[in-house]
């Protein structure tokens, strides 16, 4: 899933001090399974919003809307009836979902709510963890299923660098050497040939170096 | 009333306060008794939440507090009753009933001028 954390209080209600009717726009998909933007975090925001700003003598209204996903346009359409009587639409979506709603409704400011962060797991509750980078050219089959791409602080593609030390990476001591994890699971599903696989260098023009990037099936066109 | 604190989360506790409380009590069972294993655990949890939301608004964070109590703790609760009531009567009116009294008090002149 796509993970994000909330924006600090302070910094949305600056976000929002000159406007004194808004939409607060929460999303069913991923944010909601990593409790950041679904329909209780609209609840949770829109009411302490309120709150803030009628103690501060500067009511506001918010109206409470959570949509299917906000990266997909059958439900961003929704809300067009009704989104030109607000002021500005505050999403709490991933960084996707709240440009989708700027580019759709583009007489009204969009305000992000939460800071996206990652594509990554759920490693118990309250705890996420990034696995993939979407480097658009998988290595899993060759890596043991561990991503040196995003396990590896440095991206490397052909064994750890000199900084790996009994399993952990130079950069923080709270990360585990991906490599170390790689060359462990190999050894462990007897793979250590795949060691040898790798392409002598791998291409990042299907990555972000390429610029934004768009996916087209034509079988699905 | 609910059945038990479990179901309770921050909105409905904010919600009290948007509607015109100046303290809000939680009283869930005893933690370890609770009849569907964590409810009063999660309440807690979301209840330290709000706490720190009021907190971070202004609001005052001592305006919300969680009590565990067996339902054999009748005086207990009382008790505990009239301390928070205490405590809240000592903190006043939540800052938005004093604005909404102010407004109110705005609007009664103007209907008198
Ligand atoms: S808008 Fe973002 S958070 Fe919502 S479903 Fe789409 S990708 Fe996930
Ligand atoms: S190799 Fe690329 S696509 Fe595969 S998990 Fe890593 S970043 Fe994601």
């Amino acid at each position: 899933m796509i993970t994000g954390t909330p924006k600090p209080i302070e910094e949305i209600m600056e976000m929002i001090e000159s406007y004194d009717n808004i939409i607060l726009a929460g999303c069913h998909g991923c944010v909601t399974v990593c409790r950041v933007g679904g329909e209780k975090e609209v609840q949770v925001l829109a009411s302490t919003l309120r709150l803030a700003r009628e103690a501060s003598g500067k009511p506001i209204k918010i109206r409470e809307v959570s949509l299917e996903r906000q990266c997909d346009p059958e439900y961003v359409e929704q809300m067009r009836p009704y989104v030109e009587d607000y002021q500005a639409v505050l999403s709490i979506a991933c960084g996707a979902g709240i440009q989708f709603l700027a580019e759709k409704f583009t007489t009204t400011p969009l305000l992000p709510g939460i800071n996206t962060g990652f594509l990554g797991v759920t490693e118990r509750q309250g705890e996420w963890a990034e696995r993939c980078q979407g480097c658009g050219d998988c290595v899993l089959h060759l890596t043991g299923g561990i991503c040196p791409v995003t396990r590896c602080a440095k991206s490397l593609f052909h064994g750890p660098c000199g900084g790996s030390v009994q399993g952990i990476c130079e950069v923080d001591k709270s990360v585990k050497c991906g490599w170390q994890l790689i060359i462990d699971r190999l050894k462990a599903l007897d793979q250590m040939d795949n060691y040898t696989k790798f392409k002598p260098f791998k291409g990042w023009s299907s990555a972000r170096d390429g610029g934004p990037r768009r996916i087209i099936r034509e079988d699905m066109i | 009333m609910l059945p038990c604190t479990g179901r309770i989360d921050e909105s409905l506790l904010l919600k009290a306060f948007e509607n015109g409380a100046d303290g809000v009590m939680v009283v869930g069972c005893l933690e370890g008794d609770c009849h569907y294993v964590s409810g009063n655990i999660r309440a807690r949890a979301r209840v330290k939440r709000v706490y720190d939301i009021l907190d971070k608004i202004k609001i005052g964070p001592d305006r919300i507090r969680m009590y565990n109590l067996s339902a054999g703790e009748g005086s207990k609760f009382a008790a505990y009753a009239n301390e928070f009531v205490e405590r809240v009567r000592e903190l006043g009116q939540s800052p938005i009933n004093r604005v909404r009294a102010g407004q109110a008090h705005a609007v009664s002149q103007k209907e008198a001028t």
